[in-house]
């Protein structure tokens, strides 16, 4: 049942993606990108990764939607018809095609318990994690720490973009001659749903971020959930509004402040006397350690995407309409 | 069971090659950009896919699991990764779009490129 | 002291790393400068710490977490990434040296905050690809320091640095997203991320088919990234538009760590477990880098923009790496290592005076420089020593891995001479582009344009940096024992996984 219901998203995905190729309004492919995102996560859901479904749900369908959309106001809705090249785009991509089709005639096949990713570094995660770290979710277990410096990486590259997008378009020049912003304010029905639901996302967001230990989720989640809910008051009262909640320097202390937070755990146990991001040492027990150390970099990791993916909208949205 | 085995990562490769073929082919810069993440996104589902265990479920201990097969959790959490730098590539490549229309006002790449030649030829 | 030399290998990233966010919140610009600069200091200082604990005592490795790799993810330093570290930090903090002078033409006050945190954040990522032992943590990192470079091209004044630096981003992404499909392929067959942990697996997995191509896809995707002829579009324009301290930092390390991917993965991965790898690597780069010398002089020949024109002779230069490492032998690998060091030394050299030209001089052409030298001597002296290191004139650092490189073809037997051939005839190309400019620039006229008394020689606060750099040169060049040493065991360390 699951494999033909796998299938069918498969070949929706694959006509979405087709269409989002075709077509020649950003706007509908920006639509399409959003349902094929949908569709994704439906996907990662069959396939066991529940923490992935969320975070592509919540990323690919909702943000990466909203920054279309509001760089789309900025620019054009339609792309000029022509391409050059087009022989050689075909030739480039029908050989990285077969290649990779190439490839997949020796791979293991799908859920093969044998296959030797599942052999190696995996079992030895599903294993440990109970004595090692305790706590039920192995995928937080292995982000926040066996792996946890890649995690760090991954905080600062969302940083590193919302300095990028800050440096291009946080300054606004035509100040005075920008009008203040309405939303929808004078929609009675979008801003009474709007309002209805801000709460309940804020509040799932919330859950997010402390329940990742036990469930899916976690600090990108609860972050991209968090923002998402801060935007949707945004559109519907208007950027200047919801930049009087959430202040500039709020913002930047956001953005800083989580990326300082979870390199500042890295380096609190250093000084107590473990390596780099080595969690164990600071509580005398070092499970309740672990514990201390995964909640507080989750904890950075959620501010800084949160202030990220404010700063980002709210630069989008505060550049003058052309 | 053969084809069925085969059929998500054919999906992959097909899907990682119609955004690969958009990033190459089209002119238009926020197309691209639209390329750019099917192309990475057809990335994710290969490696997720490879992580999946026949009859496992989703890596999280639950209380009544004393025998349960999971899923493989590594691959889950790499792409966790990807999936960010994925959005933040595009978020940096909008703020580059933006800044480009307003100084050149079109976000075509050939109507750009024309400008830049009448102007390096200008300053010759 | 002695407690945190463990730590170093982790320090090396961590402290650019963590000074980033630092840098935005600091109040003033000149604030953000003086943090950045500190720490990039800080950065070389371990770098050269590091580079006397590697030739003390051989590799050193350090467990992320306390986790042992491959459940974790290690550090490890070696000769070959200890050389390279220098590179990037040195290149770093002599730009970020020159910055302050230089930048403020170029970006805007309110915005250099954020400019000097992505700097930080392009140190630590480049540093933070050398230091790793993990292949899916080189992506990370390399994209850290990808989105920092592309946010930095960005700052240029010109215009013109947008769709140069949106090209760089499309064709950086689809680099290290074939990067990314790679490494899947080759985590499919063996269920690791560790390298060495890969190369031993992989041993029991041989030649199938999805490592073969997973071969196929790191080489391509990290071609792009290094800017490998044909692969090489991105940079011409990137680096003639970025601002000018900018250019000095990125042209003397960026592409640089790419090549040391390539080469680190292919050796330490495939050359040992793929049948008649070595001879497939040799003839799929060397006719690139033959190629990539001739046509990238060619062009730099005809240019008159002095940035590109320099730009375009680093796409050739990169032709010379790849050479070194296409011959697979130790000889090779030795000059081609020598040479990433070296050529650092000279373009960074080169772009530094160019920086200096471009406080009297608003557009960097040709046509413009007519007699400038005798306005500007410190100025177009050291240019005139970096473009005797870029020819490799006898005294200067390009001139000991032009020697290895031509000593190391001389083992190739009937490609030898034509390989020479390419060497020789690459070198003559610079002579005549690097003299077109110093032509100009001491026997020209004065442009109609400009008056003369408007052209001043720079503040010492740019000269400075811009003579350490030049005295550098010949000191590399006149002394060159530790460089050697260093390419010397980075090379054996490769050659010991061929097997």
């Amino acid at each position: 049942m699951n494999a033909i219901f796998g299938i069918f998203l498969l070949t929706l995905m694959l006509i979405t993606a087709i269409a989002v190729v075709r077509t020649r309004n950003l706007f509908v492919a920006t639509t399409l990108m959003g349902i094929f995102s949908l569709l994704l996560a439906a996907n990662f859901f069959l396939l066991d990764a529940a923490d992935v479904a969320l975070t592509e749900a919540a990323v690919g369908a909702g943000i990466s939607t909203v920054l279309l959309l509001s760089a789309l106001s900025l620019t054009a809705e339609q792309e000029k018809p022509g391409h050059r090249g087009r022989l050689l785009a075909l030739a480039v991509v029908l050989v990285t095609t077969l290649a990779l089709l190439h490839a997949t005639l020796d791979s293991p096949r799908l859920g093969d318990i044998d296959a030797p990713v599942h052999q190696h570094v995996a079992p030895w995660y599903i294993e440990n994690t109970p004595t090692a770290i305790d706590v039920p979710n192995i995928v937080t277990a292995v982000l926040a720490s066996f792996r946890g410096y890649d995690t760090l990486g991954e905080v600062f590259v969302v940083f590193t973009a919302g300095i990028g997008v800050l440096f291009l378009l946080g300054h606004y020049p035509h100040k005075q001659a920008h009008k203040p912003h309405e939303g929808l304010r004078h929609y009675l029905i979008q801003r009474l749903v709007g309002r209805t639901v801000i709460p309940f996302i804020l509040l799932f967001g919330f859950y997010v971020q402390f329940h990742g230990d036990f469930g899916p989720g976690g600090g990108f989640q609860a972050g991209a959930l968090v923002a998402a809910g801060i935007i949707l008051y945004a559109l519907i009262e208007g950027t200047d509004r919801a930049l009087n909640i959430i202040p500039k320097w709020l913002l930047n202390g956001m953005v800083a402040g989580g990326a300082l937070l979870y390199g500042g755990v890295g380096i609190a146990s250093m000084l107590m006397g473990g390596n780099f991001l080595d969690y164990s040492v600071l509580s005398s027990d070092p499970v309740a350690g672990q514990h201390l150390g995964i909640l507080l970099i989750e904890l950075g990791v959620g501010i800084t995407v949160t202030g990220v993916l404010l700063s980002i909208f709210f630069a989008f949205a505060s550049r003058k309409h052309f | 069971m053969e084809f069925l085995g085969l059929y998500n990562y054919w999906i992959a490769v097909v899907l990682l090659m119609s955004g690969f073929y958009a990033v190459i082919a089209k002119r238009n810069l926020v197309k691209k950009l639209i390329g750019l993440s099917l192309f990475q996104a057809a990335v994710f589902l290969l490696y997720i896919t490879m992580g999946k265990v026949e009859g496992g479920t989703a890596p999280i201990f639950t209380s009544a699991s004393a025998e349960q097969i999971f899923s493989n959790p590594l691959p889950q959490v790499l792409i966790l990764t990807a999936i960010v730098v994925g959005i933040s590539t595009t978020a940096l490549g909008l703020a580059i779009v933006v800044r480009t229309k307003e100084e050149y006002s079109t976000i075509e790449e050939d109507e750009i490129q024309q400008m830049d030649c009448q102007e390096n030829v200008a300053s010759e | 002291m002695s407690s945190w030399t463990p730590h170093l290998p982790a320090l090396q990233v961590v402290v650019p790393l963590m000074t980033a966010p630092l840098a935005v919140l600091m109040p003033d610009r000149r604030l953000s400068w003086a943090l950045a600069t500190a720490a990039s200091l800080c950065a070389l200082a371990i770098a050269i710490v590091l580079v006397g604990e590697v030739r003390d005592q051989g590799n050193i490795v350090y467990e992320m977490g306390l986790w042992a790799p491959p459940y974790g993810i290690a550090l490890g330093v070696d000769a070959m990434s200890a050389l390279l570290l220098l590179v990037v930090t040195g290149a770093s903090s002599f730009a970020l040296l020159a910055a302050p002078t230089s930048l403020s033409h170029e970006v805007g006050h309110e915005r250099q905050s954020y400019f000097y945190a992505a700097w930080l954040l392009a140190l630590a990522g480049l540093s933070g690809i050398l230091v790793t032992a993990d292949a899916f943590n080189i992506f990370v990192f390399m994209e850290i320091s990808s989105l920092s470079a592309y946010i930095l091209i960005a700052g240029g004044p010109d215009r013109r640095a947008l769709p140069a630096v949106f090209k760089y981003l499309v064709m950086g992404t689809i680099g290290a997203t074939f990067y990314l499909i790679g490494v899947g392929l080759v985590y499919m067959m063996t269920g690791t991320l560790n390298l060495a942990d890969m190369e031993l697996r992989l041993a029991d997995v041989g030649d199938v088919k999805p490592i073969l191509v997973a071969a196929g896809f790191i080489t391509v995707g990290l071609a792009l990234k290094a800017a490998i002829f044909p692969l090489h579009v991105w940079l011409p324009n990137a680096y003639t538009f970025a601002p000018n301290v900018v250019t000095v930092f990125l042209a003397a390390c960026a592409t640089k760590i790419s090549i040391y991917v390539l080469i680190r993965f292919d050796f330490f991965v495939f050359q040992g477990n793929l049948t008649a790898h070595d001879w497939q690597f040799s003839y799929f780069l060397m006719p690139l880098a033959v190629l990539g010398i001739l046509v990238a002089s060619t062009v730099a020949i005809f240019e008159s923009n002095l940035k590109r024109l320099l730009a375009w002779s680093s796409v050739a230069q990169i032709g010379y790496i790849m050479l070194g490492a296409s011959l697979v032998s130790a000889a090779g690998l030795t000059a081609s290592m020598l040479h990433m060091f070296n050529h650092a030394l000279a373009k960074g050299t080169a772009f530094l005076a160019l920086s200096c030209l471009a406080l009297s001089v608003s557009r960097l052409d040709i046509k413009n420089i007519g007699g400038v030298a005798r306005r500007m001597p410190w100025t177009m002296a050291a240019f005139v020593v970096g473009g005797l290191s870029l020819i490799g004139v006898p005294g200067t650092a390009g001139f000991i891995s032009k020697w290895y490189l031509i000593s190391a073809t001389l083992d190739m037997g009937n490609l030898a001479p034509a390989l020479i051939a390419v060497i020789l005839l690459g070198s003559v190309m610079a002579v005549v582009y690097v003299w077109r400019v110093v032509e100009i620039a001491y026997f020209g006229q004065g442009a109609g344009t400009i008056t003369d008394d408007y052209i001043q020689e720079a503040p010492l606060a740019i000269l400075i940096p811009t003579w350490i750099a030049v005295l550098l040169n010949i000191w590399f060049g006149l002394t060159p024992a530790l460089p050697v040493e260093l390419s010397t065991s980075a090379a054996e360390l490769l050659m010991e996984h061929l097997r």
